[in-house]
């Protein structure tokens, strides 16, 4: 007991980060899954972290209720997003939903009311690592219930082939909105309590090197599975610690890993367990 | 059950459908034949949803569906194959299933697997198979099972019979004869003509966008206008 209590004291830190980043992780794996590269996921995350931040420093919120409002600010722009990108796809997608994240972080940069450049500190931060893994949990259960419904097929229909899916009767539109508000709910969760488990935030936090990473944990364990995802976004957080000998290489070691998943693994850790056919439940 | 009034199609300047009229009863069997690029895919199209309306209107059982979008549309009770198999790849025979399904309220049974295959003259087919996996003329036919899984009132086939030889040809022949008398209204395009002949109850013919000629498989024959429109002008001088 004592030394899984020494050992939760060393290293509660890192717990709580791996945790953040596997909600992270499913966040944008929930957009992929629907075959949309959207890739704001950095920016939803950051737009939680000011408001529960301003919301809990400034206004002296409780901290439930104050996550509870940035996960909804999240979600709201995540959907209002959904319509200036309706009509892209792809690497197209891709451009236009990252130059959001950019423009969320530079008008971070600028504010008073998010402390500029130098970010927010001070952040009542009362979040521990258990509860970061509740709310995992429930994230993780929350996908797997949604699994289990006709929204899921959906999905896949529209992931496999837009045009077809329309033809049997999947509004296309409605999956594509919902799946991003949905990833803005998740990467907005991530976020506030990021927020409140680290003492400050800075706009680069949330710039595009979080937004690469999340992709790149997403592409180690397979861009349409969730476990993948968590086990790839689980894998490039601990691994820095175990070879902390190549602390200064670490953007080469990240590399070099994801070469290795893209050239041996394409379908990334997640097609390890599973192939063939994507089945889907009847 | 499905009216088409006076429907026209302009793609730019292009008139690809202009005031066709046609309708289709539950358990009958209507073909659509007419040399390339006439409009047959364009119709199935406007109706639909893919491609919006110049004019004219869309009536599915005393209702207007044209203006809906195409997945209102396929929820109302239209089904369809396409010219260009357009399966879900990735996913098995099942997953097909269910897609089609996805248009009516109740979920894809388990149960119905089974049956939707065989009423698709695919019986043998494994549902855990990939549906890009299998040959090319089972491929058609999941097609086919897929528009049945929705629970029709419509079914619109475009070209079944493409690539398909003479002897697959005769089957699919019973295969759409059995849709139909099961009371679903069916469009059948087809450039096949020992097929529509021995399916249709009667048939419209398209050219360059116009309906040109209606009437049953042995009157379309005879008609010169439709022999002209097939084989031109001056066939006789040539002979």
């Amino acid at each position: 007991m004592n030394a899984l209590a020494d050992f939760y004291a060393k290293h509660s830190q890192l717990l709580n980060q791996i945790g953040i980043n596997a909600m992270l992780a499913l966040s944008l794996s929930v957009s992929l899954r629907a075959g949309q590269l959207a890739l704001a996921q950095a920016a939803f995350m950051g737009i939680a972290a000011y408001v529960s931040a301003i919301l809990a420093l400034t206004y002296k919120w409780p901290l439930p209720a104050a996550i509870l409002a940035a996960v909804i600010a999240s979600t709201v722009v995540a959907a209002l997003l959904a319509f200036p990108v309706r009509r892209l796809r792809g690497v197209f997608l891709a451009i236009a939903t990252i130059g959001f994240g950019e423009i969320v972080r530079v008008v971070a940069n600028n504010l008073s009311l998010t402390g500029g450049a130098e970010g927010m500190s001070g952040i009542p931060a009362d979040v521990t690592t258990p509860v970061i893994y509740a709310a995992l949990a429930a994230v993780a259960l929350a996908l797997v219930a949604l699994s289990r419904t006709k929204f899921a097929l959906a999905v896949t229909l529209t992931r496999e082939d837009e045009h077809a899916a329309r033809g049997v009767g999947v509004d296309v539109g409605a999956v594509r909105t919902l799946s991003l508000a949905l990833g803005g709910a998740i990467a907005g969760l991530a976020g506030a309590l990021y927020a409140h488990s680290a003492f400050f935030i800075t706009p680069g936090d949330f710039g595009f090197a979080r937004m690469e990473e999340i992709l790149v944990w997403c592409v180690i364990g397979g861009v349409t599975s969730p476990v993948g995802a968590v086990l790839g976004a689980t894998l490039l957080s601990v691994l820095p610690e175990l070879i902390r000998f190549l602390a200064d290489y670490r953007e080469i070691t990240d590399g070099v890993i994801l070469l290795a998943v893209v050239l041996f693994a394409p379908g990334g850790l997640g097609s390890l367990w599973r192939r063939g056919a994507v089945r889907v439940r009847v | 059950m499905l009216a088409l009034e006076k429907v026209t199609v302009r793609y730019g300047g292009v008139t690809a459908l202009d005031g066709v009229s046609l309708a289709i009863e539950r358990g009958r069997i209507l073909g659509l034949i007419g040399p390339n690029g006439a409009g047959k895919t364009t119709l199935v199209n406007a109706t639909t949803g893919l491609a919006p309306l110049a004019g004219g209107s869309v009536i599915l059982d005393g209702r207007r569906v044209d203006g809906l979008p195409p997945h209102r549309i396929a929820r109302a009770g239209i089904a369809r194959t396409y010219q260009n198999i357009r399966l879900f790849g990735a996913l098995d025979v099942r997953g097909n299933l269910a897609a089609g399904a996805f248009a009516r309220r109740a979920r894809l049974h388990a149960d119905e697997v089974r049956s939707l295959l065989e009423r698709a003259g695919i019986p043998h087919v494994d549902p855990g198979a990939q549906a890009s996996s299998l040959p090319y003329g089972d491929q058609r036919r999941l097609e086919i099972a897929r528009a049945l899984a929705a629970s029709p009132g419509v079914v619109m086939l475009d070209e079944p019979a493409a690539g398909m030889n003479p002897a697959e040809t005769h089957r699919l022949v019973e295969t759409i004869r059995a849709i139909a008398a099961a009371g679903i209204a069916v469009l059948l395009i087809e450039h096949d003509m020992t097929l529509v002949r021995a399916a249709c109850d009667s048939v419209v013919v398209l050219n360059f966008g116009e309906a040109i000629a209606h009437g049953t498989p042995a009157e379309i024959a005879r008609d010169p206008v439709v022999v002209e429109a097939y084989l031109g002008t001056g066939a006789e001088a040539l002979a």
